[in-house]
């Protein structure tokens, strides 16, 4: 009886083990004090943290990535936000045809999405620059904003707008007091997804930020072509935390939402 | 509602001037959800879907209309052969995340007082970046790596394993990165079976092997369906991984569509492009006629 229990216990830690273990390792590495990739590392130290810190290539890179995507979180939240109040009220057959536009950069393999651009972007002389790629991270994170804020108005009454209205409210003061406090949450998750999606986001950049915009992936792969020395550790840890705090916030705003 | 209210004021405007009351109002109704949404149409018609479409066509119309460039695809023995290549790595990698994947969902759902922390587990994965994920497998599988160090410490084995830049760190790397995508719509669909039809089960006599195997099992069908098509959907469009982890020998049809673009091969690289979506498309319908994979894949959407 308890071999019985105790196997597929057993059996599912492992599989848990599985699923931390790679992330573990790299956290833990990140704070190696050898010189190239060890594990177990002999001794720990900031010395990457300190190399990653101190290079200017690391940093203007992570500042670049930070501001694109900080642009397509106002973009994509902006037209994802007005598009979605607007889908929702469209005849049937428009609905559909929009929300297959929308919704495609998720089922489209990202490879073609990323050359795709990169053949027309090439001609808009957008290549190398952050507008291309904000433009670029835009289209793949609106199908989060557009998700996001469809399930937050899908769960309105549609009652309390009618009421605010009956009762004297403008239509956009009926919005601006009622429906958008009832979405904001369903905003709120859209607009941190597309910040991660572009903060991510590496096979549209490994095309089109030739090298006038090399965004913080791009530089991790870039340098991996050439070494596997433990900055990447460093700068993975710290992106790991990064979108793990900003996941961690979506994922409970998402269920208050939801509740 | 928001959509009346400039309509209304140019409406009445319109309708003071030229003597004509509300029909302005009426029929500007229905395209204030069209103005919403037209800026991200556009938007994304512009910088997405003509792009996308322009290179596309690349496949037919070069250098004049042509289906050439599809016809040679059956005698070309690079493609079949990624082409073969990438659908088996699919394959292996859906077989492997359903298995690994299947047992997750059930204790996600069977065990409440480790749930949380058990979808902690599956969600700091699907949480970290794909190309964080490969490189973490790039650390564990190489030559001086967690695997080598660990086998070779316990005596089992006298030199390191070649692992990293093979097929098999692959599939590895990728069944622990879509691991995500299977257990959420199978815990999904697990969450929904009335849990008093395994207790008539067991009630009327059945082990809980038999009651697993004829109640819970063909029940979770749905979210078994949504999450195989999930993964095996998106494991055909991976790149970073296998460029990262797999070597050069084996390459994954997207790791060749990149090779073509670098030598500006456009029409052969559309060609292939057409081929993955396709492929990716024809997939997706055929799940989509099973019973409840639809729904389920809505339902763990959220």
């Amino acid at each position: 009886m308890t071999v019985a229990r105790a196997l597929p216990a057993m059996l599912v830690g492992l599989i848990l083990l599985f699923l931390a273990l790679p992330i573990v390792v790299v956290m833990v590495v990140s704070f190696s004090s050898a010189t190239y990739l060890t594990f177990p590392p002999p001794a720990f130290g900031l010395r990457w943290y300190s190399v990653y810190f101190g290079s200017d290539d690391w940093l203007r890179s992570t500042w670049l990535s930070l501001w694109v995507a900080a642009a397509v979180v106002v973009l994509a939240t902006l037209l994802g936000t007005l598009a979605a109040l607007g889908i929702a009220r469209l005849p049937k057959a428009l609905r559909v045809l929009a929300s297959a536009l929308i919704l495609s950069p998720l089922i489209v393999p990202v490879i073609v999405v990323a050359i795709g651009i990169y053949y027309a972007f090439a001609r808009y002389g957008l290549v190398g620059t952050p507008a291309g790629l904000i433009f670029a991270h835009t289209c793949l994170a609106v199908p989060f904003v557009v998700t996001s804020v469809n399930a937050s108005l899908a769960g309105i009454d549609p009652r309390l707008e009618q009421a605010a209205l009956s009762l004297g409210a403008t239509p956009i003061g009926a919005f601006f007091q009622i429906t958008l406090p009832l979405i904001r949450p369903g905003v709120l998750v859209g607009a941190l997804f597309a910040f991660i999606t572009s903060f991510d986001e590496l096979v549209v950049a490994l095309f089109i930020s030739g090298s006038g915009a090399v965004t913080l992936p791009r530089r991790m792969w870039d340098d991996l072509l050439y070494q596997i020395e433990p900055t990447i550790a460093a700068v993975s840890t710290l992106t790991i935390v990064l979108t793990v705090v900003l996941m961690g916030c979506a994922h409970l705003l998402g269920k208050r939402a939801a509740a | 509602m928001s959509e009346g209210v400039e309509i209304r004021f140019e409406g009445l405007a319109a309708g003071r001037q030229s003597g004509v009351r509300l029909p302005w109002r009426l029929s500007w109704r229905p395209v204030m959800p069209l103005l919403l949404a037209a800026p991200l149409l556009l938007f994304m018609l512009v910088f997405y879907a003509l792009p996308v479409l322009s290179m596309l066509m690349r496949s037919v119309n070069d250098p004049s209309w042509t289906l050439s460039h599809y016809a040679s695809l059956p005698g070309d023995t690079v493609f079949l052969k990624v082409f073969s290549n990438t659908l088996y790595t699919s394959l292996t990698v859906t077989a492997g995340a359903l298995l690994l994947g299947y047992p997750v969902a059930l204790s996600l759902v069977r065990a409440p007082r480790y749930a949380p922390l058990i979808l902690f587990l599956v969600l700091l994965p699907f949480w970290t970046s794909v190309l964080v994920r490969s490189y973490a497998w790039m650390v564990l599988l190489g030559r001086h790596g967690l695997i080598n160090e660990a086998l070779l410490a316990a005596g089992m084995i006298d030199r390191p394993l070649r692992i990293l830049n093979t097929p098999l760190a692959t599939q590895i790397a990728m069944v622990h990165i879509l691991l995500p995508y299977m257990v959420l719509p199978i815990a999904n669909a697990l969450r929904q079976i009335d849990p008093s039809l395994a207790r008539a089960a067991s009630g009327l006599g059945a082990t809980p092997w038999a009651t697993f195997r004829q109640i819970t099992l063909p029940l979770s069908m749905p979210g078994v369906a949504a999450g195989v098509l999930l993964v095996f959907v998106l494991a055909l469009g991976f790149y970073i991984t296998p460029a990262m982890v797999g070597g050069t020998r084996e390459i994954t049809l997207s790791m060749l569509i990149a090779q073509q673009v670098d030598q500006l091969n456009w029409a052969y690289a559309a060609t292939l492009s057409v081929l993955l979506l396709a492929t990716a498309l024809a997939i997706i319908a055929v799940f989509y006629r099973l019973p409840g994979v639809g729904h389920t894949l809505r339902a763990s959407a959220r």
